[in-house]
């Protein structure tokens, strides 16, 4: 073995180990934040707290019944508004679109996806609350969605292109139109990473706060239907986090877990309801 | 067996969804953080007394309380500082009526400080205050904060100043003093929920600002009197216009409010820092609910004047276990009067 | 690309349509175009509420460093170098760890590991900012002060990036919170595309003779790179307009100072910490301007980043996505 191959290996070795440092630091972290929710808030989590509507401070107890459903009608809500449009649009850069258009669209998505989250908020604000003068669970749906599409768009787009050209052309020399193909062979083929990018924004979504102060608002009580304030769990962390009541710290922190619970629940669900299709070979 | 469990997840969702439909009234509400946890133990315990009435009170800021009212996407408003004439106008400019303010605790903000060495209660002069937050005073040693604390070891450390970085009402009572008592403050600095401070950092909200100075030795800032109240936080007195060092409580805040009941004005706007009185804390202020003068649902308009009449009078005993002082008792009467000009 | 048929091109629109390509371009057009139409709405109205305080200050905007909500005076400056700074010492902590974390688990992982790890990584996504602030406010502080200013301070000092004193909060601490914000992100969208080179890429290398760090460093990665750089806008994104875990530990201060370790400011936490509260016209369009002045940056680095993507991308490494 020659000095320079020893080296080489060497240098393989150091760099892979450093690769697994990397790994390692991230993951760390991530158990450390985890841990510490559960830690702090892990006293507050009860039966009442998943059922009980919130009490004022100074009576122990109560929960974040409303919150936790509210911000899965938002969550909701924004998916159906935010993903088509990635998914649909995403789809038109990767197989339809010319060089321009696509760095046009491409442009603005990144753009879309850089403004500030309260930002998103006053623009909603202006949009669907003050012409209807109320806040509304639609307002704040409106909001998360508009923060979904960027990152949808995107990761569709590139994780279509990412489709093996032997697909495509397997499917073309079979006689199919270019939608069949798109639709049979080439969004399964790539549904992997479009479905992670898709879990991706929600989580992101999940715990925007600024965004839904001035649209969906915030309610003590239970929100009927789509038009009324809501309470969420993200605007529940922010307000109790900045009070002076420790029972309220508790619960904030609680909530915290909470809301990675519910997200964890949509990861499973939407990996296991979606787990058919071309899965590409992995090397 | 998968599309039966997509369709079982999907109804059980949706379920979830609809909730057992009620006839309950819906009142939004918008405004300041500061008397949030009051103002929630009253809304639960009224809805509690009137099951078919719902008052949805968010704190999303003083500033927002008078934007969102003006704006008329929330019934009533709530704020630290009253609205100025040019805020009046604006409302009934868009509305087309006027706005009543409305009083309905007492709050104060107090100075908190880390000095190492200094384990008991500083006192501060409305000069130290102003110099130190002017940034005119640099060092613990000085002659200004000594001469308050005769026989405390202060040291020669420089100071570092605390401030809210968020628009808050309590920055609003505090600049509010500070320009009383310093004619300098007044010129270059102002009162206002935000300002542009001269030095310090800045917290966010009262947690932020007490993180600050519990970590960071030689510093000195201000947080609201609940706050410090309950989470036992050390803060100092304060010298009041009639040269007593008094160390805000219940107690001392009600007394700067009982001197201003006399002279209320009809709008019940008016400051109470810096009140006269021997006893009285001089950094306290009235915290006020803005209701619009004409509502036009009969539903929401009888819900609120029923809650502003039980809050005048039953409501006022909530106050006090939560660290906020009471309405003095003239100045609940005069409102419980003015609660009838609500049309 | 017309669908397969007998007469290619002369195909008319009719039949084109029943065929349905048609239609699928028509409506995944109408998508893609409101994505533009979207982001035009917004950056317009931003421009419609900021015009007061474009009239009254004009490009002085962008040079002033006062921001005095009682004298009616606004300035961009400092919050324009806090937003920069902060994002900037976030990807440089971010990139090398969130690539290198992506390599090990698209690389050296077993699949199973591979998993579950990312599992968890995407978890943390989901975390709130507001969580993150906190967080920041009871770690990160304490350790900046206790170990890290110490750690930088007393060997390096003398440069200006590192003097000065520390008050826990600050540049660096802003910019440490934001980079494990952003790592996720980095992170995820990485190794799915690592993942999806196509394994012949990486046996040609290796049947070559090269070392398992050189296929991997000098094949699959450029492959995937456009992928990766993808993931690198996302964080960065993320990074310029983080409101509330920021404001927590930024030390919101509108002042522009050379050392990390110093207290600053960024357009994102002082129009949370200020919109709320703000009366008054021209206050509050001045916050809007800002809002304003955050998108022309985001718009001016996604330009400096794509013409790096240009100049950057050799023929035949991997899908040119520029």
């Amino acid at each position: 073995m020659t000095a320079r191959l020893r080296w080489r290996k060497f240098v393989s070795n150091f760099m892979l180990t450093l690769t697994g440092v990397c790994a390692f630091v991230s993951v760390a972290v991530l158990f450390f934040i985890l841990g510490y929710l559960v830690f702090n808030g892990g006293t507050s989590i009860n039966w009442a707290f998943f059922t009980q509507l919130p009490k004022p401070v100074g009576e122990v107890g109560g929960g974040m019944a409303n919150a936790i459903v509210g911000s899965a009608k938002l969550l909701l809500l924004a998916s159906l508004f935010g993903v088509p449009i990635g998914f649909l649009g995403g789809i038109y850069l990767a197989e339809f679109s010319g060089a321009k258009i696509a760095s046009v669209v491409r442009y603005a998505a990144d753009l879309l996806n850089g403004v500030p989250s309260i930002v998103i908020g006053i623009f909603a604000y202006s949009m669907v609350v003050l012409p209807f003068k109320h806040f509304s669970t639609f307002a704040g749906a409106f909001a998360l969605g508009l923060m979904m599409i960027p990152i949808t768009l995107r990761s569709t787009e590139e994780f279509l292109n990412g489709v093996p050209r032997m697909l495509r052309e397997g499917a073309m020399a079979l006689g199919a139109s270019k939608w069949k193909t798109i639709a049979t062979v080439i969004v399964p083929a790539a549904y992997r990473g479009i479905l992670t990018a898709i879990l991706l924004a929600l989580a992101r979504v999940a715990g925007e706060t600024a965004p839904l102060l001035f649209t969906a608002f915030g309610n003590r009580f239970w929100s009927q239907g789509w038009n009324q304030p809501t309470a969420s769990l993200p605007v529940m962390i922010f307000t109790y986090a900045v009070a002076p009541y420790e029972d309220w710290h508790r619960q904030a922190w609680a909530a915290g877990l909470v809301l990675l619970g519910l997200i964890l629940i949509i990861n499973i669900l939407a990996r296991t309801i979606l787990s058919r299709g071309i899965a590409v070979p992995r090397s | 067996m998968k599309r039966t469990a997509l369709l079982l997840a999907a109804v059980f969702v949706f379920s979830a969804f609809v909730i057992a439909a009620q006839s309950a009234l819906l009142i939004n509400g918008a405004g300041a953080s500061f008397p949030y946890p009051i103002y929630a133990k009253w809304f639960d315990i009224y809805h509690q007394k009137n099951a078919n009435l719902q008052f949805n009170y968010q704190s999303v800021g003083s500033g927002a309380g008078i934007k969102q009212v003006t704006e008329g996407t929330v019934d009533f408003g709530a704020t630290d500082g009253p609205m100025n004439d040019e805020q009046m106008k604006a409302y009934q400019g868009k509305r087309g009526s006027a706005i009543l303010h409305f009083p309905t605790v007492l709050g104060a903000a107090v100075p908190t400080y880390n000095v190492p060495g200094v384990t008991g209660t500083l006192n501060f002069t409305p000069e130290a205050l102003a110099g130190i937050f002017l940034g005119k005073i640099t060092k613990w040693n000085d002659p200004a904060i000594t001469g308050a604390n005769k026989g405390v070891n202060l040291p020669a450390n420089d100071i570092v100043v605390v401030h809210r970085s968020d628009g808050s009402g309590t920055t609003y009572i505090w600049t509010d003093y500070l320009s009383k008592v310093s004619e300098e403050w007044k010129n270059k600095v102002s009162r206002s929920t935000s300002v542009n401070w001269p030095v310090g950092l800045g917290g966010k909200g009262n947690e932020g600002v007490t993180g600050l100075i519990k970590q960071t030795p030689n510093s000195v800032g201000y947080v609201e009197l609940i706050y410090a109240a309950q989470n036992n936080i050390p803060y100092g007195t304060v010298k009041n216009s009639a040269g007593t060092f008094v160390k805000a409580d219940l107690a001392s805040v009600s007394a700067a409010a009982a001197g201003a009941a006399k002279d209320m004005p009809a709008d019940f706007r008016v400051s109470i820092t810096n009140a006269p009185g021997k006893t009285a804390y001089p950094i306290s202020s009235f915290t006020w609910l803005l209701i619009p003068a004409k509502i036009q649902d009969a539903g929401k308009r009888d819900a609120i004047k029923g809650f502003m009449k039980w809050m005048l009078t039953d409501g006022q005993a909530y106050a006090e276990p939560l660290s906020y002082a009471k309405l003095p008792k003239e100045v609940a009467a005069k409102e419980m009067k003015a609660v009838n000009d609500i049309q | 690309m017309p669908s397969a048929g007998p007469v290619a091109g002369s195909r008319s629109f009719l039949s084109k349509l029943r065929e349905g390509d048609e239609i699928a371009r028509l409506i995944t057009f109408v998508f893609a175009a409101s994505v533009v139409l979207i982001t035009v709405l917004l950056v317009y109205e931003l421009w419609i509420n900021s015009v007061l305080p474009r009239q009254k200050f004009g490009l002085h905007f962008f040079v002033t460093q006062v921001w005095d909500p009682v004298m009616d005076d606004y300035g961009a400056l400092p919050f324009v170098y806090g937003t920069l700074v902060t994002s900037a010492v976030a990807l440089l902590i971010a990139v090398p760890l969130g690539i290198g974390a992506s390599i090990f688990l698209a690389e050296l992982a077993p699949a199973r590991v591979s998993d579950t790890l990312q599992f968890f990584i995407d978890l943390l996504a989901a975390v709130p900012s507001v969580i993150y602030g906190l967080l920041g406010v009871f770690i990160v502080v304490p350790l900046m002060r206790e170990v890290i200013y110490p750690a930088l301070n007393k060997p390096l000092g003398f440069l200006p990036i590192f003097k000065g004193p520390s008050y826990g909060v600050g540049f660096l601490t802003a910019g440490i919170v934001l980079a494990i914000m952003v790592i996720p992100y980095i992170i995820s969208v990485s190794r799915e595309v690592l993942l999806s080179v196509p394994r012949d890429q990486r046996e040609a290398a290796l049947a070559l003779g090269s070392t398992r760090w050189e296929s991997t460093w000098k094949v699959v990665v450029p492959f995937a790179k456009t992928g990766i750089m993808g993931s690198i806008f996302l964080a960065l994104a993320r990074a310029l307009g983080e409101t509330m875990a920021v404001t927590m530990v930024i030390g919101n201060t509108p002042k522009i100072a050379a050392s990390l370790f110093a207290p600053g400011y960024s357009i994102a936490a002082v129009i949370a910490n200020e919109f709320t509260e703000a009366t008054g016209d021209l206050y509050l369009q001045a916050l809007i301007e800002l809002g304003l002045v955050l998108f022309l940056l985001t718009f001016i680095l996604n330009g400096l980043a794509r013409l790096l993507i240009i100049l950057t991308t050799q023929k035949g490494s991997g899908v040119s996505n520029a």
